[in-house]
């Protein structure tokens, strides 16, 4: 029975086209569908007339934008992208549109947000930049921990720490110091307070291979409870609202129109994210220790039998997390209010965690993670002074969903390094 | 022990190159002995290896060959007994000193990095550096090259390891421990993981190692391979070395003797088959694989109650997708699946294990166990539900328990107690758990799919007389295997597959090494044309 088969050689596959739900789908009508409302909103709610002022700052002139041609240009740009991604198959073509709709999303969304209004540009990206120097320091530090082989989600609670104890220290020294000297001490005081913490983390769960998990939560609690109690008892007395670290113009550069405001005008901490940004990259990919980091990330066995130091790569790798840690709790603390409150870091150093998987473990891919992240921020309180009738909390969700497009979408799976958050056991199999 | 020296005499014949192994041995290793908690791994073992020699290391799983050549690596630590390498007594504390002694280890579980290139995993630990602080992989890529290009080890050094096939793989292995400048070479189980043509590549790269001086250590428990590429054989069982043997003068069958300890029956010996109705009834079944292509294509396929139907079969020709459709684990596309008459295509596993249906999975870790649960756990996977081992909603633990017991005991599960996680038993033992729990039901269809794969001969001798068993218990059986020695020993009739159908049908009796091997390829000679497939015939040749 049943002779009919196909014959034996065809190698071409039978199988019946069945209709998937894969993630450009999914994009595909969400952009269709975001056109659409882009289209009719711009029909109904904006008139010719409309138009938004983009301002640069001193020295450069204003850029009017006619509103509703924007958002009627950008609107057919989603639609028409949206039903290409459904009828071409090409996926690298798929993947472009996509991407260019994912960027241009921001500017659309400031250019309706400061209708019939006018907002400066540089000033956002030079704010944007600067709230995200903690994240993107905090996803460097869970780079050197993670690439080892270490699960460090404790990044919270070292920068807390190094908040605390670097301002704690200021304080104390700041009567019989300089200014600048007792900052500077204080933000040793801040790097080396990560470490300490990070010096604990190492030890319940690479020592004694503790479930790293649990122990990055115990260093969380931990660190709040500790700080709480050290500004209760030393800094309630003293005076709030101390001095900030001054800021570095960088000479003729931060002289420049736009490009100098971003980069060139920002204090010590803004620019040690630059720094650490490279340092971490070469590090991982161009050094010994890098080499042997990520080996002992994957396959810490392997290393192992070449005659690598698991144990000691890993436990220096979380020590120096913790120290990037630290300095990035010196940024809210020493760089930013001049003060110090309960809890201050305010789940920036999840975030951290967040940009350090948006950019797949590698440095360059977690610094935007961090921008985007510290471009969130900025939105947010731009938003507030334009008085967009749209509740503030919404408005502050929008660039999180842009993350969630922009993860899901595009970026795809995120694979962590293999041996992360596995202890390694010597003899064990 | 120096009555183990005799066969020295000899051994050099085979040995090429000109310094004969005469004189003080590369490595040697007196009186090495490791406890584990529970376990005397390796006791008082002594070996030679002479410079520019094979030394075969045969042992069944678990018979301490692999502590033995973690010890001698520096992975372990000896608890007694001294490693002496060119004469020298040495002690190693870590890989490192096993490195700069000379000594290179691939292991049976490669230790690469996926991610990594081949450059990075080959210099990993001793790497090429320009200045104090960066790689120098351009210097590291041509050592590469010039090892590749002496050894004849083809090899990309800037391809990542994880696109490499495992033949390729096992290359950069060997790669690293010649850029180490290993002259002792320790293989463990390099053959597990290769067909036989990758296998036949690495015996070639050996030979040339051979004639460069390198002398290496083969560890292995395939008989064949060991007669075919070894200068020399030393025989471990249970932690002991028990004799050595001369290639040249020795039989598989004299080998497997002195590896198990006992007589062993390499030929299955079975009586001729009592075949009654049919059990398993297999209608234009057609079946995707994941990827969605169509991997079994309208295949028709009947099993007695009684007979063994082996299905032989280049790996990829359909049969885990086939077997999958049967067990319940894959919706077929199209087609019917019948136990003793009744449909049960597409229905839950549950439903098909209780029409009577046992499944000896391909891949066990992950089909046929849960790693982490104790062993008497995992002989009740598919009954824990039942009586007696559930009452109501709580689980009868005595029941459990003695059940274990009993089949520990049965199948003779070699387990330190019924307690312990499956996970570390070795897979023969991991096997023996699978088969003690499927064959201890009562069964009218039992599907075996490559139940002796990576098993020793001991276990592997087991677990075939038992599969003959339930045949004469009376359930019908379907083999899968991709050893076609098993398929022939085993089989009352052997179906073959070839791109997603049965190609042919013969009885046993007809199905010879050769025609078997031809209908693989996709190839119907006109001696078994009557066995073929009507459908097959026309595009036979094509």
């Amino acid at each position: 029975m049943a002779v009919a088969a196909p014959t034996i050689n065809e190698a071409a596959p039978a199988g019946r086209k069945r209709i998937k739900i894969t993630r450009t789908l999914v994009f595909s009508i969400l952009f269709v569908a975001f056109g659409v409302w882009l289209i009719l909103g711009a029909i109904n709610t904006l008139t010719p007339e409309t138009s938004t002022l983009l301002t640069f700052g001193a020295g450069t002139p204003d850029l009017p934008v006619p509103t509703q041609i924007i958002t009627l240009i950008s609107g057919i740009y989603y639609a028409a992208a949206g039903v290409i991604c459904l009828i071409m198959a090409q996926q690298r073509l798929r993947t472009i549109l996509l991407l260019i709709g994912g960027v241009l999303l921001i500017p659309v969304i400031i250019i309706i947000a400061a209708a019939d209004a006018s907002t400066n540009v540089t000033t956002l990206l030079s704010v944007s930049l600067r709230l995200s120097t903690p994240i993107v320091l905090g996803a460097m530090a869970g780079i050197w921990c993670e690439r080892s082989g270490v699960s460090n989600i404790a990044i919270e609670g070292m920068m807390l720490t190094g908040a605390c104890n670097g301002f704690v220290v200021f304080t104390i020294l700041s009567p019989n110091l300089a200014t600048g000297e007792a900052q500077l001490v204080g933000v040793i005081i801040s790097i080396l307070s990560g470490g300490l913490m990070s010096l604990l983390l190492a030890w319940l769960s690479i020592t004694y291979k503790t479930n790293q998990i649990v122990a990055g939560t115990v260093i969380n609690i931990m660190a709040v409870g500790i700080t709480s109690f050290i500004r209760r008892e030393v800094l309630f007395s003293s005076e709030a609202g101390r001095g900030t670290l001054a800021p570095w113009p960088i000479p003729v550069l931060s002289d420049m129109p736009v490009v100098g405001e971003i980069f060139f005008s920002g204090r010590p901490i803004f620019y040690m994210m630059f720094v650490l940004v490279i340092v971490t990259h070469v590090m991982l990919y161009f050094t010994r220790w890098g080499l042997r980091t990520r080996a002992v990330g994957e396959n810490p066995r392997a290393a192992d039998t070449l005659g690598v130091n698991v144990i000691r790569n890993r436990w220096i790798n979380v020590f120096i997390g913790g120290m990037i840690a630290g300095l990035a709790g010196a940024w809210f603390s020493l760089e930013t209010t001049g003060s110090f409150d309960d809890n201050m870091t305010s789940g920036r150093g999840f975030i951290a965690l967040a940009a350090m998987i948006f950019g797949k473990w590698t440095p360059f891919g977690a610094f935007a993670g961090g921008i985007l992240f510290g471009f969130s921020d900025a939105m947010g309180q731009r938003f507030q002074f334009l008085g967009v009738p749209i509740p503030p909390q919404f408005l502050q969700m929008v660039p999180y969903v842009i993350t969630i497009i922009v993860l899901a979408g595009l970026v795809g799976r995120a694979q962590a390094p293999k041996a992360d958050g596995v202890p390694y056991d010597k003899e064990g199999k | 022990m120096d009555e183990r020296n005799v066969h020295r005499g000899d051994q050099g014949g085979s040995a090429s190159g000109p310094g004969s192994p005469v004189g003080i041995p590369v490595l040697e290793v007196s009186g090495l002995t490791k406890r584990f908690p529970g376990v005397l791994a390796n006791d008082h073992i002594s070996l030679k290896l002479h410079k520019g020699e094979v030394l075969g290391l045969l042992g069944e799983n678990g018979a301490g060959k692999s502590t033995l050549m973690n010890m001698i690596y520096g992975l372990y630590q000896p608890d007694e007994g001294e490693i002496r390498v060119n004469g020298k007594p040495v002690t190693i504390h870590g890989p490192n000193d096993a490195i700069s002694r000379g000594i290179g280890m691939v292991h049976q579980h490669f230790q690469l990095v996926p991610v990594l290139s081949v450059t990075d995993n080959v210099m990993l630990g001793t790497e090429s550096m320009r200045g104090r602080i960066f790689l120098n992989r351009g210097a590291a890529r041509k050592r590469i090259l010039d090892i590749a290009a002496q050894y004849g080890l083809e090899v990309d050094p800037d391809a990542l390891v994880q696109d490499l096939p495992v033949g390729v793989q096992q290359r950069v292995e060997i790669i690293k421990a010649l850029y180490r400048r290993a002259d002792i070479l320790i293989l463990d189980e390099p053959t597990a993981v290769l067909t036989p043509q990758e296998a036949e590549g690495l015996f070639g790269i050996m030979r040339t190692l051979i004639d460069r001086g390198t002398s290496i250590i083969f560890i292995s428990h395939k008989l064949k391979e060991v007669l075919e590429i070894c200068d020399r054989v030393q025989v471990l069982r249970l932690g002991k070395v028990v004799g050595e043997a001369d290639p040249k003068t020795s039989t598989e069958h004299s080998l497997a003797e002195l590896m198990v300890g006992r007589d062993v029956v390499l030929q299955v010996e079975k009586s001729p088959a009592h075949p009654k109705d049919h059990v398993l009834d297999v209608n234009s079944l057609v079946v995707t694989d994941d990827r969605g292509l169509t991997a079994v294509k309208s295949l028709n396929l009947q099993v007695r109650a009684g007979e063994i139907l082996g299905i032989a079969g280049v790996q990829g020709n359909g049969q885990t997708e086939l077997v999958e459709a049967i067990t319940g684990l894959r919706k077929p596309v199209s087609g019917k699946v019948l136990i003793d008459g009744k449909d049960v295509t597409g229905k839950p596993p549950r439903d098909i294990t209780e029409a009577g249906t046992g499944h000896v999975p391909e891949d066990r870790q992950k089909n046929g166990m849960v790693m982490s649960f104790a062993v008497r756990d995992n002989m009740v996977l598919q009954t824990y539900y039942e009586l007696p081992f559930s009452k109501s909603i709580l689980r009868d633990e005595k029941a459990i328990d003695a059940n274990a017991e009993h089949l520990v005991k049965q199948y003779d599960v070699r387990t330190p107690g019924i307690y312990t996680p499956i996970g570390k038993l070795s897979g023969g033992n991991q096997q023996k758990v699978i088969v003690a729990r499927e064959f201890s039901r009562p069964l009218r269809l039992l599907i075996a799919a490559q139940p002796t794969r990576g098993l020793d001969v001991g276990s592997i001798e087991y677990i075939h007389k038992q599969i003959i068993a339930m045949r004469d218990q009376g359930a019908a059986v379907l083999l899968v295997s991709a050893e076609l020695d098993e398929i022939l020993s085993l089989s009352d009739t052997v179906a073959v597959m070839y791109a997603g159908n049965i190609i042919a049908t013969l009885p046993i009796d007809k199905a010879d090494r050769n025609t078997v091997g031809l209908l693989m390829a996709g190839v119907v000679p006109d001696h078994a044309r009557e066995f073929a497939t009507p459908m097959t015939k026309e595009v036979s040749h094509g």
